[in-house]
């Protein structure tokens, strides 16, 4: 099945989303969609599995226009979508997150959970995907979640699939046996649009290459003799540096010694599991692993929001296992947490309430109970201006900004204080290329201060630019060190899945 | 780092509010003036649907008016009916800023109103200025700690604040009846259910007795006042308040910030229940003078209904609270004058507060009246 | 992928109230088993005669005697045992087993000892329970159907009384049957209407469940007062007698309890069980579920969420106008202002109790309904506590549970959370 689209546009209020976009995807090959964060590439994709319809334009189904006026039309029409954020019920089994809106039914409406269990059985096996029907999805990996999603658009026998940004969550190895997953589907004549930002996987699994910045095509490219730098350049508009500028670090004395950490998460398994290390002042550290091995219980227990079952953190000399997060504030530790709009942000307050979210409490933005707003605006006005936070005013509310400014804002934040220690979770998560190279010089910056930096993220490429130690976390451990400057990929990637050096 | 203090001119540029987003007049005006005019029209057609003639239709609509603002003393039974409902009305925003759904306003209110009772007439020979301060903070102490239980509760069991304040309310209802059929409450030589007399030298003094003795408006509406500036001070220009609401807007973030979620809904509860004790003490102290079965007037309830309508903002809440007390003050003029009985107020106030929550309703019935947006 | 946490209480709260909730839930028993010793135990005297045979009964069985100070002991030391089982080891679902068993323990321990000396029909007090139950277990019923599909119903207490107002007019004129079929009407209208307003109008749904609630209620008071006084005939409607199921009626105890019931009791036990298919069973129920917990996820699988959330609480509203016609066509035959007092509220305490399940929500009913019923049945044992304080013990021990349980349910995910397509 072959689709056209043709002058696709798509508004929201005054933002235009897509602007005149046509591309064309055809049977037995890839599309790689190539665009940076806010490039429209979702808006583009949702328009196609008809979650939203298009301003203008048509859509061509084997040179037929075709008009969809929900999801479901999208669905019969041969066409299934793997969304980034997966489209799963938390509390239903695979088999009924499979079956959900086609489900095979008995007299009286019955659901027959038996014969959607042996469906799911069927087609996992037909390519190559097991799972367990019965399992709850919130208690299976993502990369299991990943299969269901995938056996949930092959169930409604799909033609074209569309991944968006599907190997965000993966470790190297499963981004391989991803990309085994959907050769093995092109070659059986299924058409797939591969969504992603990542330069250099797009170039290894994609036939055809459509780059997409501004809501634009701006260029197409064949994988074949494209290079990573015209793609990229292509991508952000401007030429890209892929490393950060750096002097080697001058490592002094440690600021944050972890001894024998063990923590729970919240369903009392060990997350965190006898993890030592020790962040000096001067040097980054980056913590490497696929999501979900720990980092996020380890970073909360250093930064005082979960408790520690056994072992110590110690910061210059003070025992600080059991200090509350305020403690460690006052201190001088910074946090970034992993997920702005969960933890980092009130949407709903305005850039200055969002400047003092965790020092409100003391001087100079307050005495006693009474705040003192006019000088919290002021701070303000100058740490937004200071970190290029694009907004027209303080009194704006923080969801009215563009997730890179949200995230630039959290890192303003927390690194317009005196601080000793920065913890930063993944730092630049769906953020524009511009202000991700403005984020991680302002880290190095940090770093050359003599702050104790330690990074956590699942984007190999930024541990590799930023950090000048590499540990890497499997299954609550901590499996493997590395000097950064001397790991390669594929020795950071064995160890993220769990082999052992 | 540039000098604290010292901005150069793109910084001062983003210290300019955007004046023009802030104040919408559609929005601000015409929406609730026309949810007004709806749901009067609204109550209009029930009374002609039950039978009321137009001219008794027209005769009630005046005695509304009449009855609420066409008077002095109308005046005054306006805000001496709006008194409790903005002060229990306050609490309950106060619960919403910080996440907090306290259905338990009426169960506070009461027990506020006993605990002033009993202090308003156990304390006698006391000077009115030691025994009126202790009668009302005998009423916010009942009300911080009836409220306070249920805080407590959920933060340290995880107890849902909706069902917890539910039962409280209905043992709090229970409480009231046994106190007021047993000494030492019960007035002597009283078989039904009735409190001793609160004392004079308790009682919330008249303020227009100067002009006529009978208009009941008491020292009640300063304390709504003092309470009304005191919410807003709280909320928004003390730590505590950004704690509050940044508690109730996320959570999560409140954590994150070092916030101690435990003590803030404690806080946030005690607070709340000490303004419902308040509107109790102010209803038994300020107008009743005793206290009987169903003296709160079902103050409690209708509270939500003016925190829900007021926004939860402090300001709004008090003119909430004054709409509320016109249309109860008018409305007992109504059933009066034109004998339409006063239940048709409750629902000029339900519609009023759905019309004011779905301005698109509004839109959607009378669209000439607005402007064409854009772009639609 | 991160499961999201929309309750105001975090995770690390979570794991400090379950720590301490070891400690306090030994504590309570602890306490209780004291409680038991010295207040039951030690002031009672002679047997307990539970009556077990009504009147009209086919079989007669003999009446149960208990001892009632040995009983209060057996109890105290039962409660006591549980306690220190509580602090050794503690935790996990087999905390609120006990607790639970405690409660109820506790409870027989009090029937005995204000029954000691005396004899007390055990059987009618567990009729009335029944009885009692309908009206919260239907308002708890329409609450797990509307709040399945993720619309917070604060609005049932509205259609309570609604239906009530409905069934009493439309009774009168028309007959009891059709009556029924006006309260369910009208109290799917108000279901419409509440979805209209949160799904259509995206009004905050605790907003426009106080609004029908306040419209309701000032609708039929008004009528009531306005129309009703001066046409009495209006509301004068007939009352569903209770059917005798053949041979099942006959059965000693279970027969007069469950057998020998009015129409409501029934088409309540039919519906909770009706309504556990549904959601459970049916491909409607999944992606109602669906709905409530993903919205968006459903969207994408081309269910029309809008249109879910409009049948569902469309029909949670019959579900109470049905519960709101028991209050007059089931029971007294004629409306009151306000007469549904507040049942709405505790069946949306029912529904939260009963962890958003059909049975859950009819189990705490019952709780609520036995300790109505006992409340009333003890009034006539003349016990030395006053009538209000046992009637508040429902409530106290509503709050006990509620915070002892452990391991709450978690409401439907998007619970509460208007969904706004593009």
């Amino acid at each position: 099945m072959d689709i056209e689209l043709r002058g696709i546009t798509k508004r929201f209020g005054p933002v235009v989303a897509n602007s005149d976009v046509n591309l064309t995807i055809r049977a037995g090959e890839i599309l790689g969609l190539l665009g940076e964060n806010g490039a429209g590439k979702t808006t583009l994709m949702n328009v196609l599995s008809g979650l939203y319809r298009p301003d203008e334009g048509e859509i061509l189904i084997d040179g037929k226009p075709t008009r969809f006026e929900g999801a479901g039309d999208a669905i019969r029409a041969g066409i299934g979508m793997v969304h980034q954020h997966f489209m799963l019920v938390p509390v239903f089994t695979v088999a009924e997150n499979v079956v959900l809106g086609v489900e095979p039914t008995g007299r009286l409406d019955h659901l027959d959970i038996a014969t959607a269990r042996e469906q799911v059985r069927a087609i996992g096996a037909e390519h190559g995907l097991v799972v367990d029907p019965d399992a709850i999805i919130e208690e299976v990996p993502v990369g299991v979640q990943q299969r269901v999603e995938i056996i949930k658009v092959l169930f409604r026998s799909a033609d074209v699939l569309i991944f968006d940004e599907p190997t965000a969550v993966l470790t190297p190895q499963e981004v391989e046996d991803f990309f085994g997953i959907i050769r093995s589907l092109r070659d059986a004549g299924k058409a797939l649009v591969f969504i992603t930002h990542k330069l250099f996987e797009i170039l290894e699994v994609a036939d055809r290459i459509s780059v997409l910045r501004g809501g634009k095509i701006v260029g197409e490219g064949d994988p074949k003799t494209a290079t990573e730098a015209e793609l990229a350049e292509m991508m952000v508009g401007r030429p890209v540096s892929f490393t950060v500028d750096k002097k080697p670090a001058v490592p002094r004395r440690p600021m944050i010694e972890v001894r024998n950490l063990k923590v729970m998460n919240d369903r009392h398994e060990v997350a965190v599991n006898d993890v030592s290390f020790a962040v000096r002042a001067g040097e980054v550290v980056g913590i490497a692993g696929v999501q979900g091995n720990g980092q996020t219980e380890l970073v909360e227990a250093l930064t005082g929001l979960r408790s520690a079952i056994a072992g110590s953190v110690v910061f210059h000399d003070e025992d600080i296992t059991h200090a509350s997060a305020r403690h460690r504030h006052k201190l001088g530790m910074a946090h970034v947490p992993e997920d702005r709009q969960r933890e980092g942000l009130i949407e709903t307050f305005t850039l200055a309430e969002n400047m003092v979210l965790d020092s409100y409490y003391d001087e100079p933005y307050s005495t006693g109970i009474r705040m003192h707003w006019p000088k919290v605006e002021t701070e303000a006005a100058r740490i937004i201006t200071d970190f290029d936070v694009r907004t027209s005013s303080v009194f704006e509310l923080a969801d009215h900004l563009s997730g890179g400014n949200q995230q630039k804002l959290v890192v303003a934040r927390e690194m317009s204080r005196d601080i000793q220690v920065l913890i930063a979770s993944q730092p630049t998560r769906g953020v524009d290329v511009g202000s991700i190279e403005y984020i991680h010089k302002r880290i190095i910056a940090a770093r050359d201060a003599e702050v104790g930096v330690l990074i956590v993220s699942t984007e190999l490429d930024e541990i590799r630019a930023l950090s000048d130690r590499v540990l890497v976390m499997y299954r609550g451990r901590v499996v493997a060190e590395f000097d950064a400057a001397a790991a390669t990929v594929a020795e950071l990637g064995l160890a993220m899945a769990g082999a052992t050096a | 780092m540039s000098e604290p203090g010292k901005l150069d001119g793109f910084s001062q540029d983003l210290l300019k509010r955007a004046v023009s987003d802030r104040f919408d007049a559609e929005e601000m005006i015409l929406v609730p003036l026309l949810a007004v005019a709806m749901a009067l029209a609204f109550g209009a057609i029930v009374m002609l649907a039950t039978g009321v003639s137009l001219t008794a239709v027209g005769q009630s609509y005046v005695a509304l008016f009449t009855g609420s603002l066409g008077s002095i003393n109308a005046v005054s039974e306006t805000l001496t009916a709006a008194a409790p409902l903005t002060l229990a009305a306050l609490g309950i925003a106060l619960g919403f800023r910080a996440g907090l759904f306290n259905i338990g306003a009426e169960g506070q209110v009461l027990l506020g109103g006993m605990a002033a009772v009993v202090v308003g007439f156990a304390l006698t020979d006391t000077p009115a200025w030691i025994h009126l301060p202790l009668a009302l903070l005998a009423g916010a102490i009942a009300g911080a700690i009836w409220a306070g239980i249920a805080g407590w509760l959920k933060a340290a069991t995880g107890a849902h604040e909706v069902i917890t304040t539910i039962m409280l309310n209905l043992i709090a209802m229970r409480l009231v009846d046994y106190l007021l059929r047993n000494p030492p409450v019960q007035k002597p030589g009283r078989a039904d259910p009735i409190s001793q007399s609160v004392l004079p030298s308790a009682e919330l003094p008249r303020l227009l007795s100067f002009i006529d003795p009978n208009l009941r408006v008491h020292a009640g509406i300063l304390l709504v006042i003092a309470a009304v500036l005191f919410v807003y001070w709280l909320l928004f220009r003390t730590t505590t308040g950004f704690e509050f609401r940044a508690a109730g807007s996320n959570p999560d973030a409140a954590r994150y910030a070092g916030m101690k979620s435990g003590m803030i809904i404690v806080l946030v509860m005690a607070t709340a229940g000490a303004l419902a004790g308040l509107a109790g003490a102010n209803q038994v102290l300020g107008v009743l003078g005793r206290a009987s079965p169903g003296f709160s007037g079902g103050a409690g309830f209708d509270a939500i209904a003016v925190a829900l309508l007021g926004r939860s903002h402090p300001v709004g809440v008090l003119l909430a609270g004054l709409l509320f007390g016109a249309l109860q003050a008018g409305g007992r003029e109504m059933q009066v004058e034109a004998g339409v009985s006063i239940d048709l107020i409750a629902i000029i106030q339900a519609l009023v507060i759905v019309f004011m929550a779905a301005p698109t309703l509004v839109r959607a019935t009378i669209p000439w009246v607005f402007r064409k947006e854009a772009g639609r | 992928m991160a499961v999201t946490d929309t309750a105001p209480v975090t995770t690390a709260d979570i794991e400090l109230a379950r720590r301490r909730q070891k400690k306090v839930n030994g504590v309570i028993l602890l306490g209780l088993a004291v409680f038991v010793a010295v207040a039951f135990g030690a002031t009672s005297e002679g047997n307990a005669v539970f009556r077990l045979t009504l009147p009209r009964d086919a079989i007669s069985i003999p009446n149960l005697v208990v001892p009632a100070a040995p009983y209060a002991y057996i109890v105290a030391g039962l409660l006591a045992f549980f306690g220190i089982r509580q602090f050794m080891r503690g935790g996990g679902r087999s905390t609120n087993v006990f607790l639970g068993i405690g409660l109820l323990l506790v409870v027989t321990a009090f029937l005995t000892w204000a029954t000691a000396g005396k004899s007390f029909s055990l059987t009618g007090m567990l009729e009335s329970t029944m009885v009692r139950a309908v009206p919260i277990a239907l308002g708890g019923l329409a609450g797990v159907l509307s709040e399945r599909v993720a619309v917070v119903n604060i609005a049932i207490e509205g259609m309570l009384l609604a239906g009530a107002f409905a069934g009493a007019l439309i009774g009168s004129v028309l007959g009891g049957f059709v009556g029924i079929l006006g309260a369910v009407a009208i109290g799917g209208l108000f279901g419409f209407i509440l979805a209209a307003l949160v799904v259509t109008h995206r009004v905050d749904q605790i907003i426009a469940g106080v609004a029908i609630n306040l419209f309701v209620l000032g609708l039929t008071s008004y009528v009531s007062s306005q129309v009703l006084t001066k046409y009495t005939w209006l509301n004068n409607a007939p009352v569903f007698r209770p059917i005798d199921i053949p041979l099942l009626s006959d059965l000693p105890v279970i027969g007069p309890v469950l057998f020998r019931q009015n129409l409501f009791v029934y088409g309540a036990l039919i519906m909770v069980l009706v309504a556990t298919y549904y959601l459970f069973h049916t491909r409607s129920g999944l992606r109602a579920r669906a709905v409530g917990e993903h919205p968006e996820a459903a969207d994408t699988l081309g269910i029309d969420v809008y249109r879910t959330r409009y049948i569902n609480v469309t029909i949670a509203g019959m579900v109470a106008g049905f519960g709101g016609a028991w209050f007059t066509l089931g029971s007294v035959g004629r409306f009151d202002e306000g007469m549904t007092g507040g049942r709405g509220y505790i069946g949306l305490a029912a529904m939260i109790f009963g962890r958003w399940h059909p049975v859950g929500a009819l189990m705490a009913a019952l709780v609520f309904g036995f300790a109505d019923s006992l409340q009333q049945k003890l009034a006539i044992l003349h016990t030395p506590i006053p009538s209000e304080f046992l009637a508040m013990a429902p409530y106290i021990a509503t709050i006990v549970l509620v915070a002892g349980l452990i391991g709450r349910a978690r409401p439907p995910a998007a619970d509460g959370q208007p969904y706004i397509k593009e």
